[in-house]
């Protein structure tokens, strides 16, 4: 029998950016609440998985256009860069910087390099669960 | 005093209610039976933690809530593909 999942799909459409933008509350809050690059990473592969629940394989690669081992890759190399600022700057390795820097909309921003470190922590925890996912969803 | 009391009373009627609906999952005569005492055993979970975050007096457990619920929602769609296709992510899309 032909299945419609018309109503999950819908759902999935509106649901998923609910879920994306509780990720990145959990991924900037991190510094001064609960939260932090690993469950932002986890919620942000659980907003994919319910697209990929929604949809299929090859619609979901259609969409995202990158590749998973790419991303844990790249997620690797920006913590890894955060750790030699440290040492360029005469310090000890993931020594991390802090300070009032000017942005152009913002203003006057507090930023601290640790951000850098969760962010690649936060592409490592993506990219390792869906390379999960869609490697056991494929195989048959 | 009494908010501790009717916390308490609250926290107490929902164990009694998780315990009923973990009755219902090891004795559900079909799969979509323990599938929806699961997902009910999920909204009870958000129920304990709001009122614990209110019984500890800390806003730390508020994302705790949303992420509980998310989960539940994608857990059962899981199980609901799984029961009714037998295989939860296709590879192409078939219709």
């Amino acid at each position: 029998m032909k299945t419609n999942n018309v109503l999950l799909r819908n759902v999935t459409k509106v649901v998923a950016f609910i879920i994306f933008l509780f990720s990145l509350h959990l991924f900037f809050a991190g510094h001064y609440n609960p939260g932090g690059g690993f469950v932002a990473g986890l919620t942000s592969a659980g907003a994919i998985t319910l697209t990929l629940l929604a949809y299929d394989i090859k619609t979901v690669q259609g969409m995202l256009h990158m590749n998973t081992i790419m991303l844990t890759a790249f997620g690797l190399l920006i913590a890894f860069c955060t750790g030699m600022i440290g040492i360029f700057s005469g310090k000890p390795f993931l020594t991390h910087k802090f300070g009032d820097v000017v942005l152009p909309i913002l203003g006057k921003t507090a930023l601290h390099t640790a951000t850098l470190f969760d962010l690649g922590i936060y592409l490592v925890v993506v990219g390792v669960t869906l390379t999960i996912i869609q490697t056991i969803g494929e195989s048959d | 005093m009494i908010l501790k009391v009717a916390l308490s009373i609250g926290l107490l009627l929902y164990a009694i209610s998780t315990f009923l609906y973990l009755y219902r999952i090891l004795k559900g005569p079909t799969t979509s039976d323990k599938v929806i005492a699961l997902d009910s055993t999920g909204m009870n979970l958000v129920a304990i933690v709001a009122l614990l975050s209110i019984l500890y007096d800390t806003d730390a457990y508020l994302d705790v809530i949303l992420l509980i619920a998310l989960l539940a929602f994608i857990g059962t769609v899981s199980f609901a593909k799984f029961v009714e296709k037998g295989k939860v992510i296709d590879r192409e899309r078939d219709n």
